[in-house]
């Protein structure tokens, strides 16, 4: 059991051990099968700096990211609050009919969502990138869930003492809530992240670009700078990384907290 | 009599606040959701180049099947869902329920280390296996020294080899995803149901099928349908690893839908047709979900 437990988490650690090496070392001895750390790194660094602007996609996929999952967490959480406190009759069957948004594929509204964003001149800007996604079916459904253990008495006493609706929602739910909104977070920014298509897609300008659109980039040349080109991923990896290390039970919450 | 009426209003400024809360969620799904699929299905009875479409009733539909790429890019897709999909489920299920076992040593670090895949983008982890398959990539190297190959199989310009590399990468990526669903799932299994039925003689396999897979049937169901509906808009990997070569022959149906609207003369009514087609395979699926997902009423 342990023996079969080793070759798996071998298997899984093993491509990410690859990369750091291979970021590590020359291009000629990732090839020749060096799987130790090397001391190429900065030649790596200086190599993908002048093929790419590392910084530049650096800093956009971070503003992108951020500023997504900001304004996702608190349009959902207000949505999912507003669904599970104030529920009624009509609010159950609106929710029905966003649950059922879940199922809809992106790729079924991409072109929709193109012709829509390209239209309203928002190519190449953050509204463009955060639109489609700022309210999911999915996060809503998890704050939903989570208002379900919100006590209704500690609303009531709030209410007597004056406390307005919007200020119960941010004075008190938001403070209860902060492992479900730990769990929220690191799922909208991983996701944020990661997203390939979408921007691809409404990102035509070199300067909007995307980390993982760069390194998506550097696979086109005819020669692989494996050295330069696993630099890259690492660079886009260690962000979600760092979240994942930090945040791991947040994260695992995050995936399977609508279920419950 | 003022006093239910008082009462009456304060309820109704309630109800009021909570659709105020809940409308510009509600709305930006309405308007980046249900509307772009209502213009999708338009779209998909519209032909012509760019903005200057006109109506062409079901003639996208008809043309599709006709469309060798097309058909061979939902072969494609197919394959990796009846292949991968139940693999990787499988083998999940199996991991969660070794993690689940309370004298295990060692279970956080190998638990973080299962997991960790899913630590890395798509874009990424499609970048390194497309370079750990590469003719010159270390898969081939050690095939080679082993004494398994005589000369580096070039796994991705070969048909089938590509597609598997696919698979193998798609299991590597969300095996531990799905694990973490069983671990916790398994949570709320009492744990003493399996301390007695170890004390009945029960062994490992029987439990497993006995008492593991029963009781985590709606966790089960819930990530088959999610990884159905994920590796039916299959992108990333077909993009960043195999390019969806050798000739189209691990193209996706997202990928092609991508060609046609924004790599190749943009033919969006014929990209939309297909892509609905994707909808509505996935809607197949919808009712399933609604019944897992919700269950108050």
């Amino acid at each position: 059991m342990y023996l079969f437990l080793c070759i798996v988490s071998f298997i899984s650690v093993f491509p990410l051990y690859w990369m750091v090496c291979a970021a590590t070392n020359k291009s000629a001895d990732v090839v020749s099968g060096r799987l130790i750390p090397g001391t190429y790194f900065l030649e790596n660094v200086k190599n993908l700096m002048a093929n790419q602007n590392i910084g530049r996609a650096l800093g956009n996929s971070f503003k992108y990211a951020i500023i997504l999952t900001v304004i996702s967490l608190l349009v959902s959480s207000l949505a999912g609050y507003g669904f599970e406190i104030y529920h009624d009759k009509a609010k159950d069957t609106v929710m029905n009919i966003i649950l059922l948004a879940m199922m809809v594929p992106f790729v079924a509204t991409l072109i929709p969502l193109f012709q829509m964003i390209s239209t309203a001149g928002w190519l190449n800007t953050t509204i463009g990138f955060i639109l489609p996604t700022i309210s999911t079916p999915f996060l809503i459904m998890m704050f939903r869930q989570s208002a379900r253990s919100f006590p209704h008495d500690i609303m009531e006493a709030a209410r007597i003492d004056g406390l307005s609706e919007i200020r119960i929602f941010f004075q008190m739910f938001m403070p209860t809530m902060r492992s479900t909104y730990a769990a929220a977070m690191t799922i909208t920014f991983m996701n944020a992240w990661n997203s390939y298509l979408w921007p691809k897609v409404i990102m035509t300008n070199s300067d909007s670009q995307t980390m993982p659109m760069v390194v998506a980039n550097l696979t086109q040349g005819y020669v692989t700078d494996y050295g330069m080109l696993m630099l890259a991923v690492l660079i886009c990896t260690l962000p979600t990384a760092i979240v994942f290390f930090c945040l791991q039970n947040a994260f695992a919450e995050g995936i399977t907290g609508a279920v419950k | 009599m003022s006093k239910s009426s008082k009462k009456m209003t304060l309820s109704r400024k309630h109800n009021l606040t909570g659709w105020v809360f809940l409308a510009p969620g509600a709305l930006l799904i309405l308007f980046m959701s249900f509307v772009p699929m209502v213009k999708a299905l338009l779209l998909s009875f519209k032909t012509g180049v760019g903005a200057a479409t006109t109506w062409c009733g079901i003639s996208n539909y008809v043309r599709m099947f006709e469309d060798a790429v097309f058909i061979q890019s939902i072969k494609n897709t197919f394959f990796y869902l009846i292949i991968q999909v139940p693999i990787m489920l499988i083998f999940a299920l199996i991991l969660a329920s070794i993690l689940n076992n309370r004298n295990l040593r060692f279970k956080g670090i190998f638990r973080t280390m299962i997991f960790l895949p899913c630590a890395t983008s798509l874009v990424a982890y499609a970048v390194i296996f497309r370079s750990l398959f590469a003719n010159n990539g270390i898969i081939n190297l050690v095939l080679v020294n082993l004494g398994i190959l005589d000369q580096p199989y070039s796994f991705l310009t070969h048909a089938t080899s590509a597609r598997i590399v696919i698979i193998i990468a798609l299991l590597w990526r969300w095996t531990g995803y799905n694990m973490v669903f069983y671990l916790s799932g398994l949570q709320n299994i009492e744990y003493s149901v399996y301390e007695a039925a170890k004390i009945d003689g029960a062994n490992a396999v029987q439990t497993f099928f006995k008492i593991t897979v029963p009781l985590l049937k709606p966790t089960i169901l819930l990530t088959a349908i999610m990884s159905t509906n994920g590796t039916l808009q299959l992108f990333d990997e077909s993009v960043n690893l195999t390019d969806g070569g050798p000739a189209n022959a691990s193209i996706t149906m997202s990928h092609y839908i991508y060609n046609l609207s924004f790599k190749y003369v943009p033919n969006f009514g014929y990209a939309a047709a297909m892509s609905f087609l994707i909808l509505i395979l996935v809607a197949v699926l919808a009712f399933l979900q609604m019944k897992v997902g919700d269950k108050r009423d």
